[in-house]
């Protein structure tokens, strides 16, 4: 009887150490103090409230780590009522081989191809296509301090036919073409891919990769 | 050695304790978190009493690259563009091309496209857009 009687007291102190223990859990995920201290006191309430009233947080924007590649069941447009969600694959599982990137779906998909990492048809039907690659890269000179843009054909017709392109978003022709991320941002010219299904804007470099020589380089510092 | 039974029985509500906190902490209920490229397709289904259909990007392109559907089976850039309906995928064409049975399972799984949250609009999840123009936390304002 004691003994069950010191076992209640010891549950219910290491609860409260938890509950303290869980606050500083929080505060190490970048949530708070405020937030998570005054929580502290009724344990179990501490968890629960803590994702309601943490508008402070740190970085709200961004999406946490532990959110990223969520399995259907938990990530919010797939219905966790439905049979089908169940079935369906989590992304995770697959990109375990894959190499990572940090935008999108944190997989570098052009080097995934590269590496064959993955080996994705070509055709429809013939597993054994090879894509017509054309290596011919173009260079635009852009407006400002940023570095000029490298546009490589390669990487792009290893995943894509000529028609997908040209001539309906890029005319094939130098100068023919206004491109300004304004319109990318919208949606249009290489934000019809970037931004939606290929890696996003905010991977400025990958784009602007080729050092300006002259007087805007000097300038841009 | 006596007090090695309760030891272990409060190692025991310890543990399970402890679980508890960290599946709590862990677990929140947030906006959508899918993957980035995932398309809601929701032209006609949820007027027509069937959940959004949900494409993912990521899943297909491991298997084919872009241009087999964009190219050589039409789907245009553009979420909620090509007007699918299931009579055009029972002829084969758009996901009929592949989801036939033979190449990828049939029309009969609905429940593996059709799994999308009801009243889920037709989207491109995660755009560059869909980022500029909706607020991302709950209640939350542009930027």
């Amino acid at each position: 009887m004691t003994r069950r009687i010191s076992t209640l007291f010891l549950t219910v102190f290491a609860t409260g150490l938890l509950g303290s223990a869980a606050a500083i859990a929080q505060d190490a995920k970048g949530k708070p103090a405020a937030a998570a201290a005054p929580a502290a006191a009724p344990a179990a309430a501490a968890p629960a409230t803590a994702p309601a009233t943490d508008v402070n947080r740190f970085n709200r924007l961004l999406k946490p780590a532990n959110q990223r590649n969520l399995p259907p069941t938990q990530d919010g447009i797939h219905d966790p009522a439905s049979e089908g969600t169940t079935a369906l694959m989590p992304p995770l599982s697959a990109f375990e081989t894959l190499p990572r990137s940090n935008a999108g779906n944190r997989v570098n998909w052009v080097k995934a191809l590269e590496d064959r990492a993955i080996n994705p048809r070509w055709d429809r039907l013939d597993p054994n296509a090879v894509p017509v690659v054309m290596d011919l890269n173009i260079v635009r000179e852009v407006k400002g301090s940023m570095p000029d843009v490298v546009y490589p054909h390669k990487q792009h017709t290893e995943w894509l036919d000529c028609s997908n392109c040209h001539p309906a978003i890029f005319i094939p022709q130098k100068g023919a073409n206004q491109i300004s991320m304004a319109a990318i941002l919208l949606g249009q010219k290489c934000g019809v891919c970037h931004g939606k299904v290929a890696f996003p804007v905010s991977e400025c470099r990958l784009c602007h990769s080729k050092k300006k020589d002259g007087p805007i380089a000097r300038t841009g510092q | 050695m006596k007090q090695v039974p309760w030891v272990t029985r409060v190692r025991r509500g310890l543990t399970a304790l402890l679980f508890a906190v960290v599946a709590i902490t862990l677990w929140t209920p947030s906006d959508s978190r899918a993957e980035y490229g995932d398309i809601v397709i929701n032209n006609y289904a949820d007027a027509a009493g069937m959940r959004p259909a949900i494409f993912p990007h990521w899943f297909h392109r491991i298997r084919f690259r872009c241009k087999v559907c964009h190219a050589d089976l039409g789907f245009q850039f553009k979420a909620g563009g090509n007007e699918i309906t299931m009579l055009k995928i029972i002829d084969g064409q758009f996901c009929g091309a592949c989801h036939n049975g033979e190449i990828a399972w049939s029309v009969e799984n609905c429940d593996l496209c059709h799994s999308g949250k009801p009243n889920t609009p037709t989207q491109v999840h995660e755009s560059t857009i869909q980022k500029l123009a909706v607020p991302v936390g709950q209640g939350g304002s542009k930027k």
